[in-house]
């Protein structure tokens, strides 16, 4: 946050409290889906869309990573990339 | 002897980020990865139980996770807000939003304890099914990462800040190393929370 | 900021000291808890190179079993206790103890911190011009970390029950019933992957961020970009380790059931816990870092041959950036390939097909590697010293090590060969005349600049010749054995027939592992020797090209006294009309 102005910094904050409420509302949706009892493959793909819309707010404004350099995104793209094999490889054994 | 070495205060010409940063963000990746394995054997042992595998919101405590969640998306932007305070130059300001990050942080635990401590009283505990395993390592590792938050938070808090006058960039960078790791915690949350208590 | 004398003194007074300007720090915390770069690389190196001489030793005194299946082991037999060695025979329980210790205290107590921990900590700072490493103190505390969890792996040899037997590898069902010393392991696991981690940091940072001015990506040396990708490994392989150790410690503490299936009887008694876990798992979270873990194991060996070679061909190396971008693709292909080591594990055709796939893949960037470090020979004005004969003798030994990996990559002809002593035979040329030999040479190369002597090439020259021939006498007859279906891992194979033709091969191999310990005698005389006797050489013996050499021997603290300006790649040798036959990264004129 170094090397921005008064003003930029009031504007993030702004942006910081209306994240905030999107988060809130988005915790709120989640919990009120899972008591509609949604057949479980739906309720498993609705509940992650919601965690990965939340997730990403938290990490493009909080963690400043929209707009951050690239080195840093190539770490993240790489280790996110191994993550999806790891995730997912061991369940498929017998595939 | 530190003076030799270059980007810390200020960012590399060319990446464009302090050593700190970098590094921090390294660090990340590496938690991911040791998340993404236990997240992995949770799919793994969930798929391989198929429909024996219990309802979280049958077994575990849905309303007390939900506050715990809201706890924890509050303590994010608590601590967001001690940076961008460190960053209008209010020290301040600082200290109340870091004091309230780490408060949040404590009162997730407290909640977390109220929670093991019904199961344990009911006579669940991590040997009782692989749920419970799996239920118990997560959040207790997570767990071991918000207690790691409080420490390194309460240290920028008081101790630490005295770099503030020294070299107030290399504070404010460790300021928001601190808070990369934080909201990394409430990252791994978001989904540890739906996964195991709403699936 | 960049052209900063040290502590604003002249060059010539820069002082060794860390920290405050000018005064001397306490012996405990410029030599003990040292934040400097090299005494932690010397501080690795000498717990690394003492633990290999240990893991060695368990492996010299398993291998009398190997030959001689039940017989008593002459003339320290008797120092043993009942509980290991009764009347000095070996009992099964101490020999797979013995195995499982060899191979966890090579790869991740010796190997590793050597290759790694010391000459990564050493020499990339120097090679890339930068003070030290990004950050010090974690630096120091990667080194303690190290030490702990050696110190918690040696003392599961004393405690009831002796240490870890379920082999490096730790499956389960047999790991989560072993006795205490598995518990032990995976504490001591946990040591050394978080020190690895913090390592991997440093070294991920410093290359990034602490060039100097000039040292672009494409002028870095060879070794610096295996330590890069190394460094990549380490940091995202390691954590499913660490996660699954966790769970394994569940499984024995807690007494969860992550990998115990339902069911298991053990000892006509049915286990105790809930049952629903699957061993798979851990096979799947373990290999997946212990996959990339063996690509650890050889990146930096790669790394050190190329540098001697470049330098004691007095030519450039061939296909630098070929070289590069193969290091870049093994580090990116080593996380994909892991269930290769899993075929036997009811595998499905499509999973085991996609890993056969990636593992006839992967082996095209090492070829490539060899290739290029081979034909970096032809035309050269080869020195044969001591580094040089180790660095070229890695190359048909890695060699033969990675074509004997094919057969083990394919699962139609893994069937036959998996668990047999084929499998030991090709990792172990892969990792002891192939990574060891690296290291040595290493070790010859950078003496000089870390003692300002050189080591005997006498001595040096002994023990290169009986290493290598008894290396050989090693590993060669495992392949026979395995291929003849010698399985690994048993206390007495001849327990079956077929297995009884190839009995005198395990004799072959014990008399030569016996002869290879003594063949590393000279060495160890002449590395202690040498620190105080050895000849007494300039700042650069080899004429080398890259950063270390510019330094002054040994490198103060802060190492350059003015911060090296880099004007062009790092194997300018025999540069057309040049006076000299090589022209050093930093040096702006003709010289």
């Amino acid at each position: 946050m170094s090397g921005h102005t008064q003003e930029e910094i009031r504007h993030h904050v702004s942006i910081y409290l209306r994240v905030f409420g999107a988060l809130l509302i988005l915790t709120v949706l989640t919990v009120g889906v899972s008591y509609l009892h949604l057949p479980l493959h739906a309720a498993i793909a609705v509940a992650l869309i919601i965690a990965t819309v939340k997730a990403s707010l938290v990490a493009a404004f909080f963690m400043h990573l929209a707009g951050e350099k690239k080195i840093i995104l190539a770490v993240l793209l790489l280790a996110a990339f191994f993550f999806v094999f790891l995730l997912t490889y061991p369940s498929l054994h017998a595939l | 002897m530190e003076s030799l070495i270059k980007h810390i205060s200020k960012p590399h010409p060319v990446t464009g980020v302090t050593n700190a940063k970098l590094g921090t963000w390294c660090f990340l990746a590496s938690e991911i990865m040791l998340f993404g394995a236990l997240f992995s054997s949770y799919v793994l042992l969930r798929v391989g139980a198929g429909t024996a595998w219990p309802r979280g919101s049958d077994i575990l405590n849905v309303p007390l996770a939900t506050l715990n969640t809201l706890v924890l998306i509050t303590s994010s932007v608590t601590m967001v807000m001690a940076c961008a305070s460190l960053a209008l130059k209010n020290l301040g300001k600082y200290r109340l939003y870091m004091g309230a990050t780490i408060l949040l942080a404590f009162v997730f635990l407290v909640v977390k304890s109220f929670e093991y401590g019904h199961k344990f009283e009911h006579h669940h505990f991590p040997s009782t099914s692989t749920f419970y395993a799996i239920y118990f390592t997560l959040t207790g590792l997570h767990g071991l990462h918000v207690i790691g938050g409080i420490v390194v938070n309460t240290y920028l808090l008081f101790p630490g800040s005295a770099l503030w006058k020294k070299d107030p960039d290399q504070f404010m960078g460790r300021v928001e190393a601190a808070g990369l790791y934080w909201h990394f915690v409430d990252l791994v949350w978001i989904f540890l929370f739906p996964v195991l208590y709403l699936l | 900021m960049s052209k900063n004398a040290v502590n604003g003194h002249g060059p010539a007074a820069a002082h060794d000291s860390h920290g405050s300007h000018g005064h001397d720090l306490p012996f405990w915390q410029k030599y003990i808890f040292s934040q400097d770069h090299k005494i932690i690389g010397m501080q690795y190196g000498l717990t690394a190179l003492l633990f290999l001489l240990f893991g060695f030793g368990l492996v010299m005194l398993m291998r009398w079993q190997f030959a001689y299946p039940g017989q008593p082991v002459p003339f320290i037999g008797g120092l043993f206790s009942d509980d290991t060695m009764p009347g000095g025979v070996m009992l099964p329980e101490f020999f797979y103890q013995l195995g499982a210790m060899h191979g966890t205290i090579m790869v991740f107590l010796g190997i590793v911190p050597l290759a790694v921990g010391a000459f990564g900590n050493y020499v990339v700072p120097l090679q890339i011009g930068a003070p030290d490493m990004a950050f010090p103190k974690l630096n120091m505390m990667s080194y303690w970390l190290y030490f702990i969890g050696g110190c918690v792996m040696l003392a599961s040899f004393f405690i009831p029950g002796g240490t870890a037997q379920s082999g490096w590898t730790s499956y389960p069902p047999l790991s989560v019933i072993a006795g205490q010393g598995q518990t032990f392991w995976l504490i001591g696991m946990a040591f050394l992957i978080n020190s690895s981690l913090l390592g991997s940091v440093n070294f991920i940072v410093t290359i990034i961020q602490l060039r100097a001015d000039g040292m672009t990506f494409n002028r870095l040396p060879f070794f610096v970009w295996a330590q890069f990708v190394t460094a990549f490994l380490l940091l995202l392989a390691f954590p499913p380790l660490m996660g699954a150790a966790v769970l394994q410690l569940m499984d024995r503490l807690a007494h969860t059931s992550f990998f115990m299936p339902s069911g298991l009887v053990v000892n006509d008694q049915v286990v105790a816990g809930s049952g629903g876990g699957n061993p798979v798992l851990w096979q799947h979270l373990f290999w997946f870092l212990a996959h990339p873990e063996v690509y650890v194991l050889i990146l930096p060996a790669m790394g050190i041959v190329g540098e001697i070679i470049a330098c004691n061909t007095r030519k450039t190396l061939y296909g630098y950036k070929a070289l590069v971008d193969s290091v870049i693709f093994i580090g990116f292909m080593s996380f994909i390939v892991w269930a290769h080591h899993m075929f036997l594990t009811g595998m499905g055709t499509k999973m085991s097909a996609f890993f056969q796939v990636t593992t006839m893949i992967i082996s095209i960037p090492s070829v490539i590697i060899l290739t290029a470090l081979v034909l970096s020979l032809w035309g050269g004005s080869i020195r044969f010293n001591t580094p040089m004969l180790f660095a070229v003798a890695f190359l048909p030994m890695f060699g033969i090590g990675g074509l004997t990996g094919l057969p083990l990559g394919l699962n139609a002809s893994d069937i036959h060969l998996h668990d047999t002593n084929y499998v030991i035979g090709h990792f172990h040329y892969v990792v002891a005349p192939g990574t060891i030999f690296a290291l040595f040479a290493g070790i010859y190369h950078w003496f000089p600049k870390m003692t300002g002597r050189k080591m005997s090439e006498v001595l040096g020259k002994i023990h290169f010749t009986f290493s290598l021939i008894f290396m050989n006498g090693v590993f060669m007859p495992m392949f026979i054995q395995g291929m003849a279906g010698v399985l690994r891992r048993m206390y007495d194979p001849t327990q079956y027939a077929h297995a009884v033709p190839t009995q005198p091969l395990s004799v072959f191999s014990s008399v030569s592992a016996w002869c290879l310990g003594l063949a590393q005698i000279p060495f160890i005389f002449n590395f202690f020797y040498s620190i105080f006797f050895g000849k007494k050489v300039e700042e650069n013996p080899w004429h080398a090209t890259t950063l270390e050499w510019t330094a002054p021997t040994p490198p103060p603290h802060g190492n350059f006294a003015v911060a090296p300006q880099v004007y062009r790649g790092p194997y300018e040798y025999s540069t057309p009309n040049h006076k000299n036959d090589f022209w050093p990264q930093s040096m702006r004129e003709t010289n």
